[in-house]
């Protein structure tokens, strides 16, 4: 067993977890956070993804431990007194989930994908959820939402 | 007065359901936990096909944490066969087929051993101490090999790997073809496909030891069918088990099974007395989540010289795989109705064999039939267009139904209610801007571009709302197709609606609250939608096959009318008026002429809630239910166009452009109807382009994980311009057609016929799916050498 201290959307939390316990996993049975979900095994659908240190990362290729003493949001840690974010606004407007399995892995992508680019072209938004698979929505409502967020983002 | 309500069917609202998604509030099987939850964890064959010497589990039982492990063997006794409803014709070969294999593995990742345990990871650990011999058996993986005289048996106890044969016929082929100028024959591949729903399947059991009962949380569409299956196959009578299918992660036709791992888990929990988990890695998905496809097509129309079909015959060979799931047999029969599509002709031959072979099973995937269907037809009538030199679209014109022809019933003999293809055709069409692109093509040929331009059209028709309970019987399904509806107006006037259909993406919440709202005339936000749950929802058939608006959205429908109805007997005693003089509008009841003898449904609820004063004999509520089981199937329809670009030195296709005109009839919401199109294309040009589940020589699963199993991502996919025409279905009072399945049956054709298109000058007549660079370079060779 190691100890771990982590932030998780704004709250930290001290653990000893078996050192070979992923961070998606601590996050969905230890804490509870059940937002993030599960998609493969070989980290490739990034459904789990969340922030790490102000980083996207796939909770699924990465061990509980190598998060000690980061901080991290999930999908659950985005809505601020219950106001959506601009991300989460755009994905409902644009109709970008269907059965929504995807979509807190692609939000939280998407978010990542803003802060390097504020502005993408729509190319720029598919290279960007490269690692994202989303088997209902063909991703075209994925990638409007994304532009409109990018927009709000400017003019608000 | 207040402004007159808007309505809502129609109208593009966002959706209800996604609030929780979008926040992450999610109820998926696999977050469910309870109190003393043990975990569950399968250990699968590594071969195709082996006898079982023995399986010892007395190592992992020792493991820390193991509470309990059994093989096949151990548990069969308190398991029956996993059931086929649907043994399409007579003297169907319906093989054992037990959750855990007892004897004998057919296919790589058939369960033989089950471990139960503490936590997940402990759980899956101990299956590597689980000990098994094998004895190696000879295997069939090919469907043509396994009708061979010598191949090898699946299942040795049926002494043939031929499932069964199903014909139809109508009109005399053999007179059609004899009459005919051009005869075109192919042969066209349906590779295998994982269906690949984003959420792997999970299963949770909660006994409730005292009374014998159990709750059944699946990642599944048919919570209804599955409670009946599983009293079935388990003995556990029906009404001690209650099925819940909460938020669910996409399906594609994958969740639309009795599973092994559900009355497994249903069985131990019972067994042991603890609630028990299961939840699917990817790779068991790929592995043992049933298949889709798999078929190999024959197919040869004939024709005259001015482009009139006379006749079409249509010869299958269907893979089952290594046992029967739930409607195995009929999938490709399914499709047999579907071959001659939009065209009118004058004689029909279909024929199909069912083959068993050592892989996954085959079930029902996106379309069901219905795309191999469009996609072998679409596909000749591109080669017979060409073996006539006649535009493509052009043949199509010649011979498909017209629009002043309706109601139509085609050789096949499925009437078709309502349709334009005309309309929609040249809508696409112009979206397209098809001349400008024919020539651009031909610049491309004669400057002997390397990057050839190819144009595919798919003008099809799909087979819709897959309900009426006859039809379903006269093809030996062993269920009927109904589907059932309830409103409850509650005192307040707000609105539940029960709905027996499942979603797991569609949206039914949104569109069957728009639905409801406009019958009651009340607010879209008064109405609540719930569904997936047999406690609540008492009776279903679930959601498949593009049936829930059509028969379930028509159902909310009824169940709305008999309210209003209702309502109007209460609302015209207390006006102490004529219920025939009674208006109902917005929501109110009025007395004619007289605006201010009023009454609102919200007050008639409440009134029927207190039922101080009702009509003599009345019943104080205002509920209502409907059942519904349509007399007909709904078929919408559409013109696809692709333009791809291909790289005769690479082999590799782009995308360029992709439009659709769809017509689903009336559109409840736009917006969900746009992206159901969005992702069923995106499907089908993964077919068309990127999927193929791989098996070895050994019959071991190449494809096993998303990391070779190719689901397109965003960059692999184009924009689609997509767009509608509306010819609202006669057959119910809605107008509605359905819209699940089209995408993907349209788009695969489409997307093939460019490619093939854009290769044609090279001799080129066919490239096998997917059309990976590889395939299409080696369809340049063979067709380079063919025409030199
Ligand atoms: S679950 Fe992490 S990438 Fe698939
Ligand atoms: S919305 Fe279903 S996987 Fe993306």
């Amino acid at each position: 067993m190691t100890h771990i201290s982590l932030k998780v959307d704004g709250t930290t939390y001290e653990d000893d977890v078996e050192p070979r316990l992923l961070l998606i996993h601590y996050l969905r049975d230890r804490l509870g956070l059940t937002g993030t979900p599960i998609g493969c095994d070989t980290s490739n659908c990034g459904s789990c993804t969340v922030d790490l240190d102000g980083e996207s990362v796939k909770s699924c290729s990465l061990l509980a431990v190598q998060a000690d003493g980061g901080e991290v949001t999930t999908v659950q840690g985005l809505a601020h007194d219950g106001e959506w974010s601009e991300l989460q606004k755009a994905f409902h407007v644009r109709h970008a989930l269907q059965c929504g399995y995807c979509t807190p892995g692609m939000i939280m992508a998407a978010r990542d994908l803003l802060r390097e680019h504020p502005h993408p072209t729509p190319d720029e938004v598919r290279h960007g959820l490269e690692g994202n698979l989303c088997r209902c929505t063909g991703y075209q409502n994925i990638v409007r939402a994304v532009l409109d967020a990018a927009e709000q983002e400017v003019t608000t | 007065m207040t402004e007159a309500v808007q309505r809502e069917v129609g109208r593009a609202r966002p959706r209800k359901e996604d609030a929780h998604l979008i926040t992450g509030q999610t109820n998926w099987t696999d977050n469910i936990s309870v109190n003393g939850l043990l975990h569950l964890a399968i250990l699968r064959s590594p071969m195709a096909h082996a006898r079982i010497d023995r399986v010892d589990v007395s190592a992992a039982l020792e493991r820390p944490g193991v509470i309990a492990a059994f093989s096949g063997r151990d548990v069969a006794e308190s398991m029956g066969s996993l059931p086929c409803a649907w043994p399409v014709a007579e003297g169907t070969v319906v093989p054992d087929h037990p959750p855990i294999a007892v004897d004998e593995v057919r296919y790589a990742g058939d369960p033989v051993a089950v471990v139960v345990a503490r936590d997940r990871y402990t759980a899956a650990d101990a299956l590597e101490a689980v000990e098994v011999d094998y004895t190696p058996l000879p295997t069939v993986l090919d469907i043509e090999g396994a009708l061979a005289e010598d191949a090898p048996l699946v299942h040795s106890d049926k002494g043939t790997n031929r499932c069964y044969d199903y014909r139809t016929t109508d009109g005399d082929y053999a007179a059609a073809k004899a009459r005919a100028d051009v005869v075109v024959t192919r042969r066209y591949h349906q590779q295998r496909l994982i269906p690949s729903a984003m959420e792997p399947r999970a299963v949770v059991v909660t006994p409730l030891a005292a009374s014998g009962e159990f709750t059944l949380y699946s990642a599944t569409q048919i919570p209804h069918v599955l409670r009946v299956l599983l009293a079935v196959t388990t003995g556990i009578p029906e009404n001690k088990i209650r099925v819940v299918a909460p938020d669910v992660g996409g399906g594609f036709g994958s969740k639309l099974q009795v599973y092994g791992e559900e009355v497994i888990t249903l069985v131990l929990a019972k067994r042991l007395g603890r609630p028990l988990k299961w939840t699917e890695s990817r790779s068991e998905a790929n592995l043992a989540t049933h298949h889709g496809r798999s078929q190999v097509q024959d197919i040869e129309v004939a024709a005259r010289r001015d482009g009139t079909v006379l006749g079409l015959k249509v010869s299958l060979l269907a893979d089952m795989g290594a046992y029967l799931m739930l409607l195995s047999p009929g999938i490709p029969v399914l499709g047999a109705s579907m071959y001659p599509a939009i065209y009118k002709m004058g004689a029909y031959e279909f024929s199909c064999t069912g083959v068993f072979t050592n892989r996954t099973p085959i079930d029902a995937y996106r379309g069901a039939g219905r795309p191999e269907a469009t996609f072998a037809i679409e596909r000749i009538m591109d080669d017979l267009a060409a073996e006539l030199g006649m535009d493509p679209i052009e043949l199509r014109r010649h011979n498909w139904i017209r629009h002043e022809e309706f109601p139509y019933t085609t050789i096949a003999g499925l009437t078709y209610d309502s349709g334009n293809y005309e309309a929609a055709t040249d809508k696409a069409l112009a979206l397209f801007d098809y001349d400008k692109l024919r020539a651009e093509q031909a610049d491309r040929i004669e400057h002997q571009d390397t990057v050839r331009l190819g144009i595919g059209v798919s003008t099809y028709t799909e087979m819709c709302g897959l309900a009426p309970s006859r039809w379903l019987g006269e093809m030996r399904y062993a269920a009927g197709g109904w589907e059932a509806a309830s409103i409850r107006m509650l005192p307040t006037g707000k609105v539940e609606v029960i709905t027996g259909t499942s979603p797991h993406g569609q949206g039914h919440v949104t569109s069957w609250s728009q639905i409801a709202a406009d019958v009651l005339g009340v607010p879209f936000d008064d109405v609540e939608v719930m569904h997936g749950d047999t406690m609540l929802a008492t009776q279903g058939m679930d959601t498949y096959g593009s049936r829930s608006l059509v028969v379930g959205g028509v159902a909310v429908h009824e169940a709305a009318r008999k309210v209003v109805d209702k309502a109007r007997k209460v609302a015209a005693h207390l006006l102490e008026a004529n219920e025939a003089d009674l208006d109902f509008a917005d929501g109110a009841f009025c007395v004619k002429g007289s605006p201010e003898a009023r009454k609102t449904i919200q007050e008639v609820a409440f009134a029927t809630f207190a039922s101080h004063d009702l009509p003599d004999g009345m019943e104080p509520s205002i509920n209502a239910e409907h059942v519904l089981d349509p007399d007909t199937f709904s078929f919408p329809h559409g013109t696809h166009l692709c333009a791809a670009e291909v790289d005769t030195e690479t082999g590799a296709v782009r995308i360029r452009s992709y439009v659709c005109v769809d017509d689903v009839g009336k559109v409840v919401n736009p917006l969900i109807v746009e992206g159901q199109l969005h992702g069923g294309i995106a499907q089908g040009i993964a077919q068309a382009l990127y999927e193929e589940a791989v098996y070895d020589e050994e019959g071991n699963l190449v494809t096993g994980t998303l990391a070779d199993y190719l689901v397109p991502a965003a960059p692999d996919l184009p924009e689609f311009v997509t767009d509608r025409t509306e010819t609202p279905a006669t057959s119910n009072p809605l107008g509605v057609k359905g819209v699940g399945e089209a995408g993907t049956i349209a788009s695969t054709p489409a997307v093939v016929n460019a490619v093939v298109d854009a290769l044609r000058p090279f001799g080129v007549r066919d490239v096998r799916m997917p059309c990976t660079p590889e395939r299409v370079w080696q369809a340049l060779r063979t067709g380079k050498e063919a025409s030199a």
